[in-house]
């Protein structure tokens, strides 16, 4: 698994090429990009702050689970913070299977516990203000 | 020693990033922590309050023991 946390952009399809996965019959990604708009607001920019030695634990278990439940063979998640401007890529998450169906469902698992469990919080900013973004509580704190 | 941090909203309403508190000689709980470093202000806070201890989730009925990091913030928004 490789996890990456970064200000940095990334380039999702160089990423993925330069790992060769032995066995993969299949490759989901998915790439989170900065909204333009929000609630009728202009987003300009959005500051992403995160708690990085929770967030590199968070995401290595939310990673094994994934690999675990779904038989990834690998995972890769890339996650930038600090500023990043309207349309900017956020976050990379691509996984490698022997078969389309795990490989599908584990990219989405990892996506899904990304927003409820990994401890980014994103402010929004327009040209009204800054705004935090609402945020999600994990499902067994709930 | 007890390290606390609070991230996001919770670093802004307390202005506190990090601080350190020594054990107690009884056991606490993150509430009993959270009391110590937020004081009447507890009520402005995010509701819910997510609590992480040695960087897992936990609870405000957490133990929290000497040596511990314990974290205070809002519900989360990555990806």
């Amino acid at each position: 698994m490789i996890i990456r946390l970064q200000t940095a952009d990334f380039d999702p399809e160089r990423e993925a090429q330069a790992l060769d996965v032995k066995g993969a019959g299949a490759r989901v990604s998915f790439v989170g990009t900065v909204r333009d708009t929000a609630q009728d607001r202009r987003i300009e920019a959005l500051e992403i702050e995160h708690y990085p030695e929770m967030t590199r634990a968070e995401l290595a278990r939310i990673g094994t689970a994934a690999q675990t439940t779904h038989d990834l063979l690998e995972v890769l998640i890339i996650h930038r913070y600090g500023r990043l401007q309207s349309h900017e890529r956020i976050v990379l998450v691509t996984v490698w299977s022997a078969h389309r169906a795990g490989a599908f469902a584990g990219c989405q698992a990892i996506v899904d516990a990304l927003k409820t469990r990994a401890p980014f919080w994103k402010k929004e900013i327009s040209p009204e203000g800054a705004v935090w973004v609402p945020g999600q509580t994990p499902q067994d704190l709930r | 020693m007890i390290t606390v941090r609070c991230f996001a909203t919770v670093r802004e309403i307390l202005g506190c990033e990090t601080r350190t508190l020594p054990p107690s000689s009884t056991p606490q709980l993150a509430s009993d922590i959270l009391r110590i470093v937020a004081g009447a202000r507890t009520t402005d806070l995010p509701k819910p309050l997510l609590v992480a201890i040695n960087c897992e989730h936990a609870s405000l009925t957490s133990p929290v023991k000497d040596g511990d990091e314990i974290a205070f913030f809002p519900p989360v928004s990555g990806g």
